[in-house]
């Protein structure tokens, strides 16, 4: 069983990439588990054609303690076989999310969830690592193997090397590896060359470029993969790609973070940023004049 | 009768002191040596002769509380008309039930509430916040408990990590239920022991009670406010009696067995008189700033500081006072005197070593001097420097003073010591007893007291010799 770990900037299509990916490699005969790490809740509606499954923490605190919950409460299967489990959580400004992706990992381990007939289990984490929490995906015994879904937009390759930066810390002290970068298209200048020099200087490698495509979102108006609403489009082919390039990815590096200055100069390099005059900085209108 | 305080030890010198320091100090690692050793010292004489109030260090073994128990335990579980919520997880709340010993009058569930309420944390309420699970138990404990006139809601851990807003719910909630809801971020793992507790409940009490209420009957000149005394073992129920006898007039007790509106309308006494300094320093300092009310701390430990507290308080007020004060002094004196005629002879010469919290470490001294007692080695839990400043005159010169002192530490003072009593608490009991050393827990009175005033002279004069005489630890033989 292979475990790996979806992170990447808020927004930018880890949750679509995911379900896209999982239902290829469902395609090609696999068998996976999608954990969905955000309350968002919105890591498996494509797969199961629902709104929104419920999720261990619904659950929990529907019927007052873990304790109480049964595996298949919280565990449904959808499109490919592919079991899927969303932790759930609080609305925002409340509560700890965090402590929800710990307990609703905690339960499925303790619950027998991770069978040994799957091939890949999959957590989608939400954009932000604000806490523990959201690193328990790739604690100790969890996903060793981590995708990084970017684009060629500044924040997102700040959010991708950041990110870097928490997988070197767990690396450190466990199994942990960046696997590659996963570059979901967002149509910028030379984003092709961009991603791919950026996952060079970060030690890893573009595992797949990832054009866009309307066809997507027709599909997720579906709530439905490309891969099922349209197995004979280019992006569906463009998905079963990226799975089979997953399936058969032996890259696993340590990462080599980037420090901010470098960062911006790649940056500068590809046009994206230009240097600060600063000169400027902190300068009012009135007082420039 | 009067004892002046015993100021050498035989055989006991600043060298011998420090030698038995560093003796202890030898099984430290370089690092907590050097941190625990500006702990210990001999007592100067003058000043805080100790570093306090400082984190503890890991692997120490300190018998430390947490601001949660600062707060629940001691400033806020006493007053008996309020109910007191330990919010989070139920083992804050349980453990911290009833286990001070501070006692209350009145009618469980009617006029006092000593019950363990806690809103019972689990999975559901860290992730997805407790906040509406506090609203709901203040509204059940108002229905259920309609005479409580008000609620506190006393923060653990959990509460502060995840960041619930319980001064906003408290808010509504005192709107609602018009009674005083009182939220106190007491977090456990804030600051470096209870005392920061202390120092957070009462400055909630600023925020929220001080000045809130009025007393019906109109102010007179002997107005008081007894503060900083929980009634341990019924204390204010000696102290109480002693100040009405000289003529004053007790509005509120902060806060054993207390009243949240006497409290409340505590603005408008002409004194306070604070028995417990370091729990209850900073609102004597808040009214006296904001109020003008002078504030005087006393000590009610032993006929020989009774009488010169007494004296103390007289100077405040006028002659009708001071006779009062003095036809009680001659009153009890003689009876004082009985008591020490009684004891004194078997307890003549006596050594004893404490280690406590708040002010015993150094308000007892006297007490034990009044029956010819010596003591040897005294040392707090969570003091702060101003407390051992205040402990440096009690003391005889050169004895060990230790600040949140280890059970190592401890265990070697004793053993060089040899005291013939130990005073401290349940953590420490155990191991003392073992060492065939007699012990009273002296947190909670060891289930007896009061202590406090005349009538807690006999008391205490009794159970010190009963612990100290007890033929039981001549029959008691080491098996090795």
């Amino acid at each position: 069983m292979r475990q790996i770990a979806i992170y990447g900037k808020g927004g930018i299509g880890k949750s679509t990439t995911t379900q896209n990916t999982v239902a290829g490699l469902a395609y090609m005969g696999k068998k996976v588990m999608i954990v969905g790490c955000d309350p968002k809740a919105d890591s498996t509606r494509l797969i199961l054609h629902a709104k929104a499954q419920s999720t261990v923490m619904d659950l929990v605190r529907e019927l007052g303690t873990v304790e109480d919950l049964e595996l298949e409460d919280v565990m449904k299967v959808g499109y490919g076989d592919v079991k899927c489990v969303e932790s759930g959580g609080p609305e925002p400004g409340v509560g700890c999310a965090g402590r929800g992706v710990i307990t609703a990992i905690n339960f499925l381990e303790e619950n027998g969830a991770y069978t040994p007939d799957l091939d890949f289990v999959f957590y989608d984490v939400l954009g932000d690592v604000v806490c523990g929490g959201f690193a328990m995906p790739i604690r100790e015994g969890k996903a060793e193997e981590i995708y990084i879904v970017t684009s060629g937009e500044m924040m997102a390759m700040y959010a991708a090397n950041n990110i870097a930066k928490g997988i070197l810390k767990y690396a450190s002290s466990g199994k942990v590896r960046l696997a590659g970068l996963i570059c979901n298209a967002r149509k910028t200048d030379k984003e092709f060359e961009l991603i791919s020099a950026l996952a060079a200087k970060l030690g890893t490698q573009m595992i797949h470029f990832v054009p866009r495509d309307n066809q997507v979102q027709r599909a997720e108006l579906r709530r439905m993969t490309v891969i099922e609403y349209s197995p004979e489009h280019p992006q569906a082919q463009e998905y079963r790609t990226l799975a089979q390039k997953i399936h058969d990815n032996k890259m696993l590096v340590v990462p080599t973070p980037l420090e901010m200055e470098e960062l911006e100069e790649l940056l500068m390099e590809f046009g994206i940023m230009e240097a600060e005059d600063e000169s400027i900085v902190g300068v009012a209108e009135t007082a420039a004049v | 009768m009067s004892e002046a305080p015993i100021k050498k030890v035989e055989g006991i010198t600043k060298e011998s002191t420090q030698a038995m320091i560093d003796h202890a100090m030898e099984i430290y690692p370089e690092k907590a040596k050097k941190k625990r050793a500006p702990h210990l010292a001999p007592n100067e004489g003058e000043g805080a002769c100790v570093k306090s109030n400082r984190k503890t260090i890991p692997g120490i073994m300190s018998a430390r509380g947490c601001a949660y128990a600062g707060a629940k335990g001691v400033v806020w579980g006493p007053i008996r008309d309020m109910v007191h919520v330990s919010h989070g997880p139920v083992g804050c709340g349980w453990y911290s039930w009833g286990t001070r010993r501070n006692l209350v009058t009145g009618v469980n569930g009617v006029s006092q509430f000593a019950m363990q309420f806690t809103s019972d944390f689990q999975e559901k309420d860290i992730v997805y916040g407790g906040d509406k699970k506090l609203k709901t138990l203040l509204n059940e404990a108002h229905e259920l408990f309609p005479l409580a006139k008000g609620i506190s809601v006393l923060s653990e851990c959990p509460v502060g990590l995840i960041g619930d807003d319980i001064n906003s719910v408290a808010k509504i909630a005192s709107e609602e239920l018009q009674i005083p809801v009182i939220p106190c971020n007491c977090e456990g793992f804030r600051g470096v022991s209870q005392s920061l507790g202390h120092h957070i409940s009462n400055d909630t009490i600023r925020d929220h009670i001080i000045g809130t209420r009025e007393f019906a009957e109109p102010a007179g000149p002997y107005d008081i406010a007894l503060i900083g005394d929980y009634n341990i073992g019924g204390d204010v129920w000696s102290v109480k009696p002693l100040l009405e006898e000289i003529g004053l007039n007790v509005k509120a007790v902060w806060t054993g067995d207390g009243e949240l509106e006497k409290i409340a309308a505590t603005h408008t006494v002409k004194l306070n008189l604070i028995h417990c300094y370091r729990s209850m320093n900073y609102m004597c300092r808040v009214m006296e700033e904001k109020y003008g009310i002078p504030w005087l701390e006393f000590n009610f430990f032993g006929p020989t500081k009774i009488r010169e507290s007494l004296r103390k308080i007289a100077d405040f007020f006028d002659d009708s006072i001071k006779e009062k004060v003095e036809a009680a002094i001659a009153k009890y004196d003689p009876i004082m005197q009985a008591v020490i005629d009684e004891y004194r002879p078997r307890l003549e010469g006596k050594k004893v070593m404490l280690y406590v919290g708040g002010l015993r470490p150094r308000h007892t001294v006297n007490a034990y001097a009044d029956l010819g007692m010596m003591v040897v080695g005294s040392g707090y839990e969570f003091a702060h420097g101003d407390d051992y400043e205040r402990t440096s005159p009690e003391m005889p010169e050169a004895t060990v003073i230790y600040d949140d002192a280890s059970e190592h530490e401890l265990e070697q003072f004793v053993d060089e010591l040899r005291p013939d009593l130990v005073g401290s608490g349940i953590k420490e009991k155990y191991l003392f007893q073992k060492m065939g050393i007699p012990f009273r827990q002296m947190h909670s009175w060891d289930y007896s007291g009061p202590y406090h005033a005349y009538n807690g002279f006999p008391i205490f004069a009794r159970d010190v010799d009963m612990a100290v005489n007890s033929p039981t630890w001549k029959l008691v033989k080491a098996p090795f």
